[in-house]
């Protein structure tokens, strides 16, 4: 899972979240790619001006990063809010670490602009910590096997500030 | 001494009998000085008639009885167009009879068919008393003006039209008369008037006063005169944004210089005809140009906006430094409006300590202008009175002149800051003593998150000049710094999820985070203390270091 931390309820930043089993102990990263596609490279992404022209544009589903862990395992992020994408942090592709260490702050993946008018709605659409948690209860108990294809599953939750903000999706 | 001449008797001859009033002669004639407009149109009209030897019940443009002027004048007053009181009368046309006298059909032939009545009644001491009651119940405070009229665009057009029927008399004449051989219509009127507007206000005129009042003149009777001037020259009457009509004073008076006579004559009558009746006074308007008040203010309440802070119409936070100097001034002023500006701000939660930050009020419209130094001293007091959140210092009025001052040099400016630090991590003494020794440290920034909603994503570079520590507890310190202007302190602390390298954070190898800021302003000023409205000094300058 990957949490998005609204800013001022208009910038996100996404990063995974605890239950993400790319932060479960045990896991190292081998490296972190932003190639989501043949054609499409997160790095390649490049704004420019006040109104951040050139932007990709993101929808909860697309895909931010995937992350090869050394045991094997792949897992896409997703971007969980739609919006443009304003950056990738650039700083995970040299060290894979931080988004273990650090996941809330310097282990960010990316940094979502989402229209004006829609911010208001997905800050409402995200959960408070406390459903977040129940939501995690609940897919314990209705756990299946994880399987070998990268599914990676992205949570938002909702803002209570400063708390960072998650929500699933 | 009657300004003509006998050279002069033909054109004169010739315009009054085609319904041309005393004055315009008289600019027909190239009569440049001003004392001859200045006499009254009665003995104008006398006099006239005495030098052409034209028989008293022979005179064509004779002033009518008073009634119908002060009926004229009340409608003025009600605002209501000036009244067609002469349709009964009719046009007079005159003939001229083989033996050179003139005969009238008809008398009252009243209204000037070159300047519509400008220069008979509405340069006259009643209607400018009419404009100067309006002045004096504007509540302006002055102690001097500039005068601006404006007059309609056919005008020019009848002005052309005279002008070619002169010049052909003349040209009989073997003489010729240029364009401008022609006194203009707006010099006499202000010849007449502004010796009238001193008298009646008792203030000079003066051309670089800023107060300012205007009067415009319309006929609406006359308003397609010009019309035919767009089908001749098209490219000089291009519809343009924010122009009521395409037919400006401009554009007309470029069209008549490119169009032909011949053309001109078959279009438009020479001489013109006579109208029914005088110009109307479309607007008497008086306004007051901006004054400029700047000083210094500090900011103690950490959470006070600079300006305003209003999302969908809904206010977000209580009031504004901006509202708070400003409001006192605008009342004080009796502005219609004000501009704040200032060197730099700072964000909501932010104090701002030191010689406090420069600012500088463009007050709008100001219907008080005059202050003594006293009195601005004591409405800075009352300014502080009203709120601890701000105080003022060193308020005074100045030119525009000083608002560039103020601006310039921002980018090259040391700023000061004084931040209070938390760490997640226990700290001793020791642990923040290496900061003091780092000199002009680089950092990178990309734009905060916090403001990248309305700012372009970038990298900046800044410098931290200097840094001194003071060590409060386990996990706080108080950190000073000097740092390049522009520089993102909150961010150089927490790192802003490392997108500012180096950080405090990464420099102590620690997660730091910022509780409090305060900015101290320290801009030094060259001042000339307290200048007054009318003096042009450049008051303040803002220096920085």
């Amino acid at each position: 899972m990957s949490k998005a931390n609204p800013v001022r309820t208009t910038v996100y930043y996404s990063t995974p979240t605890e239950s993400h089993p790319v932060l479960q102990s045990g896991k190292t990263i081998k490296s972190v790619s932003y190639q989501i596609s043949t054609n499409c490279s997160r790095l390649q992404n490049k704004v420019s001006g006040k109104f951040k022209r050139g932007a990709q544009f993101l929808t909860e589903l697309a895909p931010l990063c995937k992350i090869y862990c050394s045991d094997g395992e792949e897992y896409t992020v997703s971007s969980c809010v739609r919006g443009r994408l304003m950056e990738v942090n650039e700083n995970i592709l040299h060290e894979p670490s931080i988004l273990q260490e650090k996941p809330s702050t310097e282990g960010y993946i990316a940094v979502v602009l989402p229209k004006f008018e829609e911010s208001k709605s997905i800050t409402e659409g995200l959960l408070t910590q406390q459903q977040y948690e129940e939501v995690l209860v609940k897919r314990i108990h209705a756990a299946t096997a994880t399987s070998r294809a990268s599914r990676g599953i992205t949570t938002t939750t909702a803002p209570t500030p400063p708390q960072p903000a998650r929500s699933v999706c | 001494m009657f300004p003509l001449t006998e050279e002069n008797k033909h054109v004169a001859q010739l315009l009054l009998s085609t319904g041309t009033c005393p004055r315009c002669i008289f600019r027909f004639c190239g009569v440049d000085f001003h004392a001859p407009y200045k006499l009254p149109y009665k003995e104008l009209l006398n006099e006239l008639q005495k030098f052409l030897e034209i028989e008293k019940d022979e005179l064509v443009l004779e002033v009518p009885n008073p009634p119908p002027k002060k009926i004229r004048l009340q409608e003025l007053e009600d605002g209501i167009d000036g009244i067609d009181n002469l349709s009964q009368n009719g046009e007079g046309r005159v003939s001229v009879i083989e033996d050179g006298s003139i005969a009238s059909k008809s008398s009252n032939l009243n209204v000037c068919n070159v300047c519509l009545g400008i220069l008979q009644e509405f340069c006259e001491k009643e209607f400018i008393k009419k404009v100067c009651q309006k002045v004096e119940a504007s509540g302006f405070e002055f102690t001097n003006l500039v005068f601006s009229v404006s007059f309609p665009p056919q005008l020019s057009v009848r002005e052309h039209a005279a002008w070619l029927l002169v010049k052909q008399e003349m040209g009989k004449q073997s003489l010729s008369l240029g364009r401008n051989d022609i006194v203009q219509l707006k010099e006499a009127y202000k010849w007449i008037t502004h010796p009238l507007f001193s008298e009646e206000l008792g203030v000079p005129i003066d051309g670089k006063s800023l107060f300012e009042v205007s009067v415009v003149f319309a006929h609406p009777e006359t308003v397609e005169d010009c019309h035919f001037l767009r089908a001749i020259c098209p490219d000089c009457f291009k519809p343009a944004k924010n122009k009521q009509s395409v037919f400006t004073r401009m554009a007309v008076m470029k069209a008549l210089t490119k169009i032909k006579e011949e053309d001109f004559r078959k279009q438009f009558p020479c001489p013109p005809n006579s109208p029914k009746a005088v110009c109307t006074v479309l607007e008497i308007e008086c306004a007051h140009g901006a004054v400029f008040v700047a000083g210094r203010y500090n900011k103690y309440s950490r959470n006070l906006p600079q300006t305003p802070w209003i999302i969908d119409g809904e206010r977000k936070l209580e009031s504004s430094v901006e509202e708070l100097i400003s409001d006192h001034l605008l009342a004080v002023f009796k502005a219609e409006s004000f501009n704040f500006s200032s060197s730099g701000r700072e964000d909501v939660d932010v104090r701002t300590l030191g010689n406090g930050r420069p600012f500088a009020i463009e007050l709008v419209n100001p219907h008080r202008v005059h202050f003594t130094s006293q009195e601005i001293k004591e409405l800075q007091q009352k300014i502080n009175n009203s709120s601890n959140k701000i105080q003022v210092r060193d308020l005074q009025l100045v030119t525009r002149e000083a608002i560039g001052h103020m601006k310039e040099g921002e980018e090259e400016k040391t700023k000061s800051y004084s931040a209070l630090i938390w760490t997640n991590k226990v700290i001793q003494k020791k642990d923040i003593e290496f900061l003091n020794d780092i000199k002009d440290l680089k950092i990178d920034q990309k734009t905060p998150l916090r403001v990248l909603h309305r700012r372009p994503l970038a990298v900046r570079t800044r410098i931290i000049h200097s840094m001194e520590t003071r060590y409060v507890d386990e996990h706080h310190f108080h950190l000073y710094l000097k740092t390049q202007a522009g520089t993102y302190i909150k961010e150089f602390v927490h790192g802003d999820f490392g997108r500012t390298k180096p950080n405090i954070g990464s420099l102590m190898n620690v997660t730091a985070d910022i509780l409090e800021l305060d900015v101290e302003v320290n801009h030094f000023i060259v001042e000339v203390p307290i200048c007054t409205l009318n003096s042009a000094k450049v008051v303040l300058w803002w220096g920085g270091h």
